[in-house]
């Protein structure tokens, strides 16, 4: 095999990537893998946290270009922190996106990552909003992102169902973004996690060897 | 430099490819998605039926599953033209085969055959083949032929451009030890999730059990298909 592995030195950091949210009644549950890699070869860290917290009770994951989007998260973090200091209570989770977008559609042409902001808000409760790379904004039930979410889609798309709990929607997360990184070579480690309330915020990690284990063919 | 950037500004606006429409210069392409699994018994296999000229469905109801032998089909992804041949040339080769031996081919035989012709001309070819189906010394089996040639047997093989979209749910819902019942769904199910996703596939969804016994087809029309919520 004569291939040149030294090309991932030249390459862009990428979280090449699985990012999922899924809302449930009274809150959201948001996941990522947390692999960032080089060209595709190089694993450049197996335990970056995808899930930024933007504000209290708003979270954004990131996929794409590693660059890219953390400049844009603490773009938005700032934007968001300045906005909500000058309406005097905490900001919606449809600002944060729209902030988010503006951003992306703005820089369209020079940036290359894709977002989903999820969060809790009082006017409307749980949310969730894909902002993808270009700018275009959806509000969804639950949504997937990055690289191995190609994937998953006829998993989620047969496991979903409207009304789960948050020990559903936990489990649901994370069967799908372990069955991600079984077949995604640039997703991998472990899987963060996140689940927002009216309460707050909680962070949880699950490692490599607590994953659910499906079967080997 | 004023004066070339107006003359990009003009051929961005008007570009001659858009007054052709782009399927009546596209390669025929099963952008597919197929599947086989074993059972206790025999093998399952499945396939979409839409055939497109780039935007263009050519044909809404094609046979991607090909027979090659009495028990012995393969489905076909990749481009029709090329897949159409590679199975006649092995349909041929095969049948000369049984003659010769004066009994059933080996399903690992027709997978072969497959594999030599693919790896031979691999520069040359776009086609990834599932080769599946009964014989009596080893039972149901399945080998994926994909685009290069290499030659692996598999318990589930998916393939296809719709494939990448349901290898969670083929990871997360295949078990050993189904019943042929269960195959059947299971295929059904995981088509008709890739069938919504993928562009390139769709129309009905095809169906074949083969065993000890022959061969069983089956058809689930658009509307019988599984409806899945999504967002």
């Amino acid at each position: 095999m004569s291939s040149n592995n030294n090309e991932w030195r030249s390459a862009a950091v990428s979280t090449g990537t699985t990012i999922i949210a899924v809302r449930y009644d009274g809150g959201v549950v948001i996941g990522s893998d947390s692999r960032a890699s080089m060209g595709g070869e190089y694993v450049s860290s197996r335990v970056i946290n995808k899930v930024v917290q933007v504000h209290d009770k708003i979270f954004c994951c990131m996929s794409g270009s590693l660059a890219d989007a953390q400049a844009v998260t603490n773009a938005v973090i700032h934007k968001l922190n300045f906005h909500s200091m000058q309406m005097g209570e905490p900001p919606l989770v449809q600002s944060a996106a729209s902030i988010m977008r503006e951003f992306c559609y703005n820089h369209r042409d020079e940036l290359s990552a894709g977002f989903i902001v999820a969060g809790w808000d009082r006017k409307k409760g749980a949310q969730v909003f894909d902002v993808s790379m270009g700018g275009m904004v959806v509000e969804q039930e639950f949504t997937i992102g990055g690289s191995g979410s190609t994937y998953i889609y006829g998993y989620v798309d047969a496991k979903f169902k409207p009304g789960m709990t948050r020990q559903q929607c936990v489990t649901f997360t994370t069967n799908a973004i372990t069955l991600a990184m079984d077949r995604d070579n640039v997703s991998g480690g472990v899987v963060h996690l996140a689940v927002v309330t009216e309460s707050g915020a909680e962070r949880q990690l699950i490692p490599g060897n607590k994953l659910p284990v499906f079967q080997r063919i | 430099m004023a004066a070339s950037m107006i003359w990009d500004r003009a051929q961005s606006i008007y570009n001659p490819d858009d007054l052709v429409t782009d399927w009546t210069d596209q390669e025929v392409s099963t952008g597919t998605t197929i599947m086989a699994l074993e059972y206790d018994g025999g093998v399952v296999i499945g396939a979409d039926s839409r055939t497109t000229t780039g935007a263009y469905i050519a044909n809404r109801v094609t046979d991607k599953l090909t027979p090659i032998h009495e028990r012995i089909f393969c489905c076909r992804s990749g481009s029709a033209a090329d897949t159409q041949a590679i199975a006649d040339a092995v349909t041929y080769q095969l049948g000369f085969h049984s003659i010769e031996l004066d009994e059933a081919p080996l399903v690992q035989t027709a997978a072969n055959l497959f594999k030599e012709m693919c790896y031979r001309y691999r520069e040359e070819l776009m086609a990834g083949i599932i080769v599946a189906g009964w014989d009596k010394r080893r039972g149901g089996q399945v080998y994926t032929v994909p685009m290069g040639g290499m030659l692996v047997r598999q318990p589930v093989s998916v393939g296809g451009s719709g494939s990448s979209y349901i290898y969670g749910f083929m990871d997360s819902n295949y078990k050993t030890g189904m019943s042929q019942e269960e195959c059947l769904r299971f295929t059904g199910e995981a088509l008709s999730l890739a069938m919504e996703r993928d562009g390139s596939s769709g129309g009905v969804a095809r169906l074949a059990a083969i065993s000890e016994e022959g061969v069983e087809r089956r058809v689930i029309l658009g509307n019988q298909l599984p409806k899945f919520n999504s967002a």
